[in-house]
């Protein structure tokens, strides 16, 4: 029996069309817009201003925090301005804007294909390369890569998991990498293992992708401590809790971080890049992004600069079906609908999904039946029809005995509703509430 | 006989023993309460809109028994009627508050700012906002999914939907508030409802700069300061590319309703400028 996670999780039509499409590489555009906030936590503070000439891999903006990221230009060429730009969601957000010319690299960064195994540098000086780097969670949730790996004192780690599973449908971003940068990714696992100090690694990889596990089970053997971890198909097996739960079977407290179990979880998308990091001296400018969807002609893999609009990569996997409803930025799951193309590519889009309009849009909502299939899913055990009604009816004492807090927005909830009830959305909305409540407690 | 006897004079003893007890606990745990704070509570209008600031009216008129100043008080549901009985009960002084009412600083109607997206998720604009800045260009507009209509308990509010915008039905607006706080744009503000309820604001809450600001709706404040020159009194101030009209200071003279160039300022309950003379003929 293959392992997986012990409670609830639902299994969505795959649909992955771009699976085995070998990543292209993008040509650059003719203009990139470079959000300052792609990551969670402070925005980055901009240390280019107006016509300032730069390289590919320039720092241009600088963190602001622990909790922050460094941003490096994707492109060379000159700043043409630096304001405020429509982002996914529709608000204006600051951004800085560069008019491309040429694509001249930063001398310290080797562009060599070349693969380099030897690991140099110490534990110290690897979290502090990832952190100037500008290394954030590629899985999606674009938490700051540094803060995971420096481990609170008073905590131990004994062992990394590495996030393979690509639980969303359609996307086969990290699915496509495995199968291309495989070596690099062992090599990234090392460093991490090394930056941590453990000497176990797990990747955690769903069994819809017997190819990669092959490929990647054949490849561990060269490499001490590494294994890999056929699992059962179910979402959302990549929520770190999941993983942990599906890999090695602890489980995370409520309320508490991975580390309280002695784990840490590193997408492998990260983990390529703090290869490029650490061996090639690369910090993190562009990213693999899929683009497909049902009525896509050509799904694809891009290997795509930060900051391309949204449409170029559209337009290069054939262009915008005539039946589109949404554009998705990232998985169909937990992804967002995009207000516009016009956006560009962060360091946190894995996927664009175009969803053609009939199944694009919602159902009409009925009334809750008591049929309790959102309980039976949820991978957190929490009872989310209750939860929607709580933050509905803004009892925020009682959303906050329910456990809200504690739900990770899988969307399982709202997936498998037959009277289409959009729990999620309260649920969010009341997380919001009881988060802020709880933090002014603390103040 | 005797049982008889003996189980009224139990029972009597035991029932003048409790009594007694039950006396001195009642004296002991006795709680003084203001007989004012019901007297004030009668004259209030039990509307419990917490326009006030406070949970309820109770605790209002708890506040106003309390308070030595009452001045800065007041229930905006009842005006001057309510706050003068309560104060005479009282034997304080008030000053009558200018009445309120609540506007709607949007004008984004269906004509005035193209849609550019739907929306098809849960009907809530907390929801709506926390997920994306709305269905037109604009993000700092109404969303037109009616909040502020479920948070009014006074039947002031409808949504219009020709234009999809909230209405205030004036007569019948207390000024509690609740609306502005359920609106998760800051849209409705509350001012003074002026002589025959006349009233000029900037019907826009807009601060993109002027070009983006007026591509997303025909009706935004693009920030020209027009009105700002224009203003004899000095009460209209610009920041981020928006103006605001401080209704303290507005005379209502009307000059920098004819100024804008957007029709962003919005008057209300004015006679027309020029009665239409095919009106007057349609009379005839």
């Amino acid at each position: 029996m293959l392992k997986t996670f012990s409670l609830g999780g639902v299994h969505p039509e795959e649909n992955k069309f771009s699976a085995g499409k070998k990543i292209e590489v993008l040509p650059v555009p003719e203009q990139v817009s470079v959000p300052i906030a792609q990551h969670i936590g402070a925005p980055s503070e901009p240390v280019v201003k107006k016509g300032d000439e730069v390289k590919v891999g320039q720092l241009i903006a600088k963190s602001t925090g622990f909790v922050s990221a460094n941003i490096h230009s994707p492109v060379s060429g000159k700043v043409l301005k630096i304001d405020d730009i429509l982002d996914a969601s529709g608000y204006k957000r600051k951004a800085i804007i560069i008019n491309v010319e040429g694509d001249e690299w930063d001398e310290t960064i080797n562009r060599s294909d070349k693969l380099i195994t030897e690991i140099s540098l110490s534990p110290e000086e690897i979290v502090k390369k990832i952190g100037e780097a500008g290394i954030v969670g590629l899985g999606g949730a674009t938490f700051p890569a540094h803060v995971k790996l420096s481990v609170p004192p008073g905590k131990k780690c004994d062992i990394l998991i590495l996030n393979a599973v690509e639980c969303e449908p359609y996307l086969t971003a990290d699915h496509q990498l495995m199968m291309q940068k495989g070596e690099e990714i062992m090599v990234g696992t090392q460093i991490l293992m090394t930056a941590l100090g453990v000497d176990k690694a797990v990747i955690g990889i769903e069994n819809n992708k017997p190819d990669a596990i092959a490929h990647m089970s054949e490849l561990a053997k060269k490499y001490n401590g590494i294994t890999v971890e056929s699992l059962k198909v179910q979402y959302p097996q990549g929520g770190e809790k999941q993983l942990i739960d599906a890999c090695i079977k602890r489980q995370v407290p409520s309320g508490k971080l991975p580390i309280e179990v002695g784990a840490v979880v590193q997408n492998v998308g990260t983990t390529y890049a703090v290869y490029e990091a650490i061996q090639k001296n690369k910090p993190l400018f562009e990213r693999v992004v899929t683009v497909t969807g049902k009525s896509v002609t050509k799904p694809s893999n891009f290997m795509t600069r930060v900051g391309t609009p949204i449409s170029q990569l559209i337009e290069a996997a054939g262009g915008l079906p005539e039946d589109t409803g949404k554009v998705i930025g990232g998985g169909p799951m937990m992804g967002k609908a995009l207000t516009s193309i016009d956006v560009p590519v962060t360091k946190g889009s894995s996927g664009i999904l175009i969803m053609p309009e009939k199944i694009a849009t919602r159902k009409p909502i009925e009334n809750c039946i008591r049929c309790s299939k959102c309980v039976s899913v949820c991978p957190m055990g929490l009872s989310p029809y209750l939860l929607m009604t709580v933050s509905d009816k803004a009892i925020w004492d009682r959303a906050e005995e329910e456990k809200i807090m504690d739900c990770i927005e899988c969307g399982s909830c709202s997936f498998t509703c037959p009277a289409s009830r959009p729990l999620l959305d309260y649920i969010r909305l009341g997380k919001g509430k009881v988060g802020q409540i709880m933090r002014s407690r603390t103040k | 006989m005797n049982v008889v006897l003996i189980t009224i004079i139990s029972l009597g003893a035991l029932g003048t023993l409790s009594a007694i007890i039950l006396y001195f606990v009642a004296q002991k745990f006795k709680v003084f309460e203001d007989p004012r704070i019901d007297q004030v509570e009668e004259v209030l209008p039990a509307a419990n809109c917490g326009g006030c600031g406070f949970p309820g009216c109770r605790a209002f008129a708890e506040a106003l028994v309390k308070a030595d100043d009452i001045s800065n008080l007041n229930c905006p549901v009842g005006g001057a009627d309510t706050m003068s009985a309560a104060a005479g009960i009282l034997g304080k002084e008030v000053a009558a508050a200018a009445p309120m009412v609540a506007v709607v600083r949007c004008n984004g109607t269906c004509d005035n700012r193209p849609k550019t997206s739907k929306y098809d998720g849960a009907s809530s604009c907390t929801i709506a906002s926390s997920l994306y800045g709305g269905e037109t260009g604009c993000s700092y507009g109404c969303l037109g999914l009616g909040e502020c209509v479920d948070a009014c308990n006074f039947n002031a509010m409808y949504m219009d939907e020709k234009t999809g915008l909230p209405v205030i039905i004036e007569d019948n607006c207390v000024s509690c508030g609740a609306c502005v706080t359920a609106c998760p744009k800051n849209i409705i503000e509350l001012r003074k409802k002026g002589p025959k309820s006349r009233r000029i604001y900037v019907s826009c809450v807009n601060k993109d700069k002027g070009a983006p600001a007026k591509k997303a709706c025909s009706a935004a404040c693009i920030g020209c300061g027009k009105c700002v020159k224009t203003c004899p009194f000095e009460a209209i101030t610009l920041e981020n590319n928006l103006a605001y009209i401080d209704y303290e200071k507005c005379k209502l003279c009307r000059k920098c309703v004819d100024v804008c160039p957007t029709n962003a300022i919005t008057e209300l309950n004015f006679p027309p400028k020029k009665p239409k003379v095919e009106t007057a003929e349609a009379a005839e």
